[in-house]
C-alpha cells in the first residue's frame, strides 16, 4: 500500500475501486505503530478506525452516497474536541477531559467521511514553537530525530510528512501551524480570521487563532480548506465565504501579480540558507510572470513584543477556567478553602503556561496596562493599516515562513526570548486577521525551509493559487524516515 | 443631604434562552444543574452566541429609561475566580474605552424630581451558590448552574434619590415598566436585585451589596440612613466600606474583611463581534416597543374620560390595561376602567390568584354591556365578576344561574312599587312636593328587589304612581 498519495489520489483511487479504505486504514495503523516510537506525533490513536473504514467500504461498495473524503486518515491535533474521546490540549490538566460534543470542523469532516485517525501533540494550550512544552513529552523532526518539528502544531505536521496520516487539522495562533509546516516541509494555512469555525477548539488567543489545514500538497489544503470554511451559528465571529471553491482556480497562475517582499521579515538574523532560498523563490516567481518589490512593514518591528502582550492577556482570561471544578483531573477539592484549593487544582499547569499566565495576569492590569495591553493594541491596529496599505498596491506579500533553519530539541527551550523571534514572520497574519501560507521550498543540509505568502483578508484564492504556482517550480527530496 | 444611588440588577425573565447559549433564560423550572450546556458551563472549546433578543430587549429597556444609545456595542470580560463563574470571567459591558453599553446617560421622573440614569449593560448572571453544613467546620458550598447566563441587565443611577420614599416610587415606576416593556416579571424570586450606595451629610460613602429584593432594598436604605444618622448624632465618623444586607434580620453587616481591591482585567471579548445599533434599527425597535405607561394614560384620560387616578391605576399595570385594552370599545370604556379598579383589583391582588384567575377580556365587555342595557345592577355585576373569577363560566349562563337579572319587566315592578307606596304613606307625601325623598322610596323597592330591579325604569313607574 502506497501512504504516500495525496488527498486528492487517494480519493481518486477509492472511488476507482484501486484500493479500499479498510487496507489504506490498516497500513496507515501500521505505520503509526512502526514509526510513532521514535517520532511521537501522536497523543492517542483511534482504536475504532478500521471498523470505521469498514462501514465506509460497505456504503462505497452498496452504493450509497460516500463524503468526498472516502474513509481518508486525517489527524487532529489535540485542542479540538471529538465527542466522547480525550482532548487533553497536551496538558496535565485536561489530563481526564472527555470532549462531549464534535467541533464544528470535526461535524463538517465527519459528514465527509473522513476517518479521525488520532490525536496529535503539541506544545501545551498551544504556547510554544517546538512541542517541548508538550505534557507528554515533545515529538520528532522527521527529517532529523535531534529536530524539532516546530510547534505548536507539531504533531500535525509530523504526521503529515512522516505519512502516518493523509492530512491533518492545527491551530495558529501566531505561526503554530506554519512553523511546523516550515520546519517538516509540509503545506500549511492560517486562513482570515473567521474563515473557519473555532467552535470545539479549545481558546489559547481567542482574537487571533485560526484552524488551520495541514498536508502535503497545496492543492489538498485547499480540498480540505473547501470542506470546513464558512458561516457557523456556534461561532459569532465566522464570516460568509459564500461556499468558495478553492481547488476550481488554482492552477490559474500568478502572471502580472504584484509581490511585496516583507523587508523586516529578512533582516539581520536571517539564516543565510533561509535568505538564499527566498532570493530563489522570488526570482522563479517573477520567472512566472510576478513583479516582485521590497516593502516595508514598520511596525513588524514590534509585532512579537505586542503579540506575546495580547496573547498572555487573552490566555490568562481563556486559561482561568480551569479550576477543575468541574471537569479535569483527579483532585479532591473537600477540606479546601476556595482560593487555597484555586491554588493547589492549577498547579497542574507547565512551566510556559504558567509562565504567560502570569504575564497575562500583569500586563493588562490596572496601572499597567497603558504600558503593555493598551499599547499592544496600539501596534496591533498601526500594523493593521499599513499591511491594509500594502495590499493596496500588491496582490501578495511574502518571506521566509521561518527567518531560521529548524534547530535542535533543547537547544532554545531554556531561552524564551530567542525562542520568540522565531516568530517574527508568522505574528503579523495573526495580529492582522489576513490569511497566510507556509510552502514547502527547499532543503538545506537535510533541513527543510519554507516560504511564506500572504494575502487580503477573504483572498485564500489568491494565495493558493501563488503557493500552487511556486509549489509546481521545486522537486524535493522525500522524507528520510 | 442625604444621597442614595442604586445599581439594579434585572433579569430579562421573559426571553426565550440564555444570553449565550440555548439554555431556557427561564431556569426556575428545572431540577438543580438541569438547565446547562457546554456554553454556559464554559467547557473547553465552547464559545458564547450572543442572544440577539436579549440586546432587543435592553436596548428597549435603555430608550424607555432616556438613555443615550451608542451605534456600536460592545462586550468585555471580567476577570476574577469565583466558584458560581463557570469561566472565571463575566462577560458584561464597560464604558471606559467609550460608550460601548447599551444605554449611556438617561433619566426618569420620579414625581418631580429627575432621577439620572448613569449606565445600562447587558451582562449574564452567574450560578447559584447553596450552602450546607451547619457548622463552619463541616460546611460545604454547592453550585447550581441553571441560572449562569441568565441575560441580566444592570441599571445604574446616580446619586440623586433624597430618601427611602423617592427610591420606592423610582423602584415602582421602574418594575412597572419593565413589565409594560414585556422584558421582565418582576414578581419572579431572584429576578430583580440590587446594590446600594448611601451617604448622609458629612458623612463618607457606603456601599451595601447583596438585597435580593425591591422590597428589601428600601428597607435596606432606611437601615442605613437610621444607623448612620445615629452614628453621626454621637459624632462617630462614618467610614467608607462595603456593607452586606442580611435579608434574615433585616440589618446591613459590615463585610468582615476589607473588601480586597480585585483588579478585574477588563478587556474586549473578542468571541462576540461588535453589535451594531444604527437609527434604522432603533427605529424598527421603537415601533416595536409596547406604548408607555404614561402615553397610555394620556390616552385613557383623553380618549375616553377616564377620571385621572383610575387612568394612572390602570395604565401602570400591565395585566388591568392588557386586559382593558383587549375587552374595550369606545362605548364602554369608561364602564370596564371602573370594573377593573373598583372591583376586579380587589379580586385578583397577589400573583397567584391572577394566575388562578379565569376572566378574559371578553367577560369584562359583556360585563360592561350589561351594566349598560340595564341588564344587570352594579351590584350583581359584583357578585357575578366574583363567579367570572372563580369559574370562567359565560356572563349570560351566570346571570341564570344566580338569578342575578334585573326585574326590568314593567308589571312585575308594578306590583313590588304599589307594595312600597302602601307600605310609605308618610314618604309617597313627601315626595310630591320634594323630588329628593323619591330616592327613598326607590331604595325600598330595591331593598324588595335585593338590588336587581332596572333602578332606571323603577324611577319612571314610581314617579307615575306618586303623581296619579
Ligand atoms: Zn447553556
Amino acid at each position: 500500500m502506497n501512504l504516500k498519495i495525496s488527498a486528492l489520489d487517494y480519493v481518486q483511487e477509492v472511488q476507482n475501486g484501486n484500493i479500499s479504505a479498510e487496507d489504506f486504514i490498516a497500513s496507515t495503523l501500521e505505520r503509526i505503530r512502526s514509526v510513532d516510537e521514535k517520532l511521537h506525533a501522536f497523543l492517542n490513536v483511534n482504536e475504532d478506525a478500521l471498523n470505521q473504514a469498514r462501514e465506509i467500504d460497505k456504503k462505497i461498495k452498496s452504493g450509497q452516497k460516500v463524503g468526498a473524503c472516502f474513509g481518508m486518515p486525517i489527524s487532529i491535533k489535540d485542542n479540538m474536541c471529538i465527542k466522547n474521546s480525550k482532548t487533553t490540549c497536551a496538558s496535565k490538566m485536561l489530563e481526564n477531559f472527555v470532549a462531549p460534543y464534535d467541533a464544528t470542523v470535526i461535524s463538517k469532516l465527519k459528514a465527509k467521511d473522513a476517518i479521525f485517525i488520532g490525536k496529535v501533540n503539541m506544545d501545551e494550550f498551544a504556547m510554544g514553537l517546538t512541542t517541548e512544552f508538550s505534557a507528554y513529552g515533545p515529538s520528532k523532526n522527521p527529517w532529523n530525530l535531534d529536530y524539532t518539528p516546530g510547534g505548536s502544531s507539531g504533531g500535525s505536521a509530523v504526521s503529515v510528512s512522516a505519512f502516518e496520516c493523509v492530512a491533518s487539522l492545527g491551530s495558529d495562533t501566531g505561526g503554530s501551524v506554519r512553523n511546523p509546516a516550515s520546519f517538516c516541509s509540509v503545506v500549511g494555512l492560517k486562513p482570515t480570521y473567521g474563515l473557519i469555525s473555532r467552535f470545539g477548539l479549545i481558546s489559547y488567543a481567542n482574537s487571533i487563532e485560526q484552524i488551520g489545514p495541514v498536508t502535503r500538497t497545496v492543492k489538498d489544503n485547499a480540498f480540505l480548506l473547501n470542506m470546513i470554511a464558512g458561516l457557523d451559528s456556534n461561532d459569532n465571529t465566522t464570516v460568509d465565504n459564500k461556499n468558495e471553491d478553492y481547488l476550481s482556480g488554482i492552477d490559474s497562475g500568478i502572471e502580472g501579480k504584484k509581490i511585496g517582499i516583507i523587508k523586516e521579515m529578512i533582516a539581520d538574523g536571517t539564516d543565510p540558507a533561509v535568505l538564499s532560498a527566498t532570493k530563489e523563490a522570488i526570482s522563479k516567481l517573477e520567472n512566472l510572470g510576478a513583479t516582485c518589490e521590497e516593502v516595508s512593514l514598520d511596525m513588524v518591528k514590534y509585532s512579537v513584543a505586542a503579540y506575546y502582550t495580547i496573547t498572555a492577556t487573552e490566555a490568562g482570561s481563556n486559561l482561568a477556567r480551569y479550576d477543575n471544578l468541574r471537569y479535569g483531573y483527579d483532585f479532591s477539592l473537600e477540606g479546601y478553602e476556595f482560593n487555597s484549593y484555586i491554588q493547589k487544582a492549577r498547579k497542574n499547569f507547565g512551566p510556559e503556561v504558567t509562565r504567560r499566565m502570569i504575564i497575562g495576569g500583569f500586563v493588562p492590569s490596572a496601572g499597567h496596562a497603558g504600558k503593555y495591553f493598551l499599547k499592544a493594541l496600539k501596534v496591533k491596529n498601526k500594523l493593521t493599516k499599513e499591511i491594509n496599505e500594502a495590499f493596496k498596491k500588491y496582490d501578495l506579500l511574502l518571506s521566509p515562513t521561518v527567518p531560521v533553519l529548524p534547530f535542535k530539541l533543547g537547544e532554545k527551550i531554556d531561552d524564551p526570548v530567542a525562542l520568540f523571534l522565531v516568530d517574527i514572520n508568522t505574528v503579523t497574519a495573526n495580529l492582522t486577521g489576513k490569511p497566510a501560507i507556509s510552502v514547502p521550498f527547499a532543503i538545506s543540509n537535510g533541513l527543510p525551509i519554507g516560504i511564506q505568502f500572504l494575502a487580503d483578508s477573504m483572498n485564500e484564492n489568491m494565495l493558493l493559487q501563488a503557493a500552487y504556482a511556486l509549489e509546481k517550480t521545486v522537486k524535493l527530496p522525500e522524507v528520510p524516515i | 443631604m442625604t444621597k442614595i444611588g442604586l445599581e439594579i440588577h434585572c433579569q430579562l425573565t421573559n426571553l426565550e434562552s440564555k444570553l449565550f447559549c440555548s439554555c431556557k433564560a427561564n431556569y426556575r423550572q428545572f431540577d438543580i444543574n438541569e438547565n446547562i450546556c457546554p456554553v454556559c458551563m464554559g467547557l473547553p472549546g465552547s464559545l458564547p452566541r450572543l442572544n440577539q433578543d436579549a440586546v432587543k430587549k435592553a436596548t428597549m429597556i435603555a430608550m424607555a429609561l432616556n438613555c443615550s444609545t451608542p451605534e456600536k456595542i460592545a462586550f468585555f470580560r471580567k476577570n476574577y475566580f469565583y466558584p458560581d463563574l463557570p469561566k472565571n470571567f463575566q462577560i458584561t459591558q464597560l464604558n471606559i474605552y467609550g460608550d460601548t453599553s447599551v444605554g449611556g446617560s438617561g433619566s426618569i421622573m420620579v414625581g418631580d424630581k429627575k432621577i439620572r440614569i448613569t449606565r445600562i449593560q447587558l451582562e449574564e448572571d452567574p450560578g447559584r451558590l447553596i450552602y450546607e453544613g451547619n457548622s463552619s467546620k463541616n460546611q460545604i458550598t454547592l453550585v447550581d448552574y441553571n441560572r449562569a447566563g441568565t441575560p441580566l441587565v444592570e441599571i445604574v443611577t446616580e446619586p440623586d434619590f433624597e430618601n427611602p420614599k423617592q427610591v420606592r416610587e423610582f423602584l415602582n415606576i421602574l418594575s412597572d415598566l419593565l413589565e409594560n416593556l414585556g422584558v421582565s416579571d418582576p414578581s419572579l424570586e431572584g429576578a430583580m436585585r440590587a446594590d446600594a450606595n448611601v451617604s448622609i451629610e458629612g458623612g463618607k460613602k457606603v456601599e451595601i451589596k447583596n438585597i435580593g429584593s425591591f422590597h428589601d432594598l428600601e428597607k435596606a436604605v432606611h437601615f442605613e440612613i437610621t444607623r448612620q444618622e445615629s452614628l453621626h448624632s454621637r459624632e462617630i465618623e462614618i467610614s467608607q466600606e462595603t456593607r452586606h444586607w442580611d435579608d434574615k434580620r433585616k440589618i446591613t453587616i459590615s463585610s468582615r474583611s476589607k473588601e480586597e481591591a480585585l483588579d478585574y482585567r477588563y478587556f474586549l471579548e473578542g468571541d462576540i463581534p461588535w453589535v451594531t445599533i444604527n437609527p434604522e434599527i432603533l427605529q424598527k425597535l421603537k415601533l416595536e416597543m409596547p406604548e408607555s405607561i404614561s402615553s397610555k394614560k394620556e390616552r385613557y384620560v383623553s380618549k375616553y374620560k377616564i377620571p385621572n387616578q383610575v387612568a394612572d391605576v390602570l395604565s401602570s399595570d400591565k395585566f388591568y390595561s392588557d386586559l382593558f385594552e383587549d375587552s374595550h370599545t369606545e362605548a364602554n370604556a369608561k364602564e370596564i376602567a371602573n370594573i377593573i379598579t373598583t372591583d376586579l383589583m380587589g379580586l385578583v391582588d397577589t400573583r397567584e390568584k391572577r394566575e388562578a384567575s379565569k376572566i378574559t377580556p371578553k367577560h369584562l365587555g359583556d360585563l360592561a354591556d350589561a351594566i349598560q342595557n340595564g341588564k344587570i345592577s352594579r351590584n350583581s355585576a359584583k357578585n357575578a365578576l366574583h363567579e367570572i373569577v372563580k369559574t370562567g363560566k359565560e356572563l349570560s349562563q351566570i346571570i341564570t344561574d344566580l338569578d342575578l337579572g334585573n326585574v326590568s319587566d314593567e308589571s312585575e315592578l308594578l306590583v313590588i312599587i304599589k307594595d312600597v307606596i302602601s307600605e310609605e304613606p308618610q314618604a309617597v307625601e313627601q315626595a310630591k312636593s320634594n323630588p329628593q325623598t323619591i330616592n327613598y322610596l326607590v331604595g325600598k323597592v330595591m331593598q324588595k328587589t335585593k338590588g336587581k330591579a332596572d333602578p332606571k325604569l323603577t324611577l319612571d313607574v314610581l314617579k307615575k304612581q306618586i303623581e296619579q
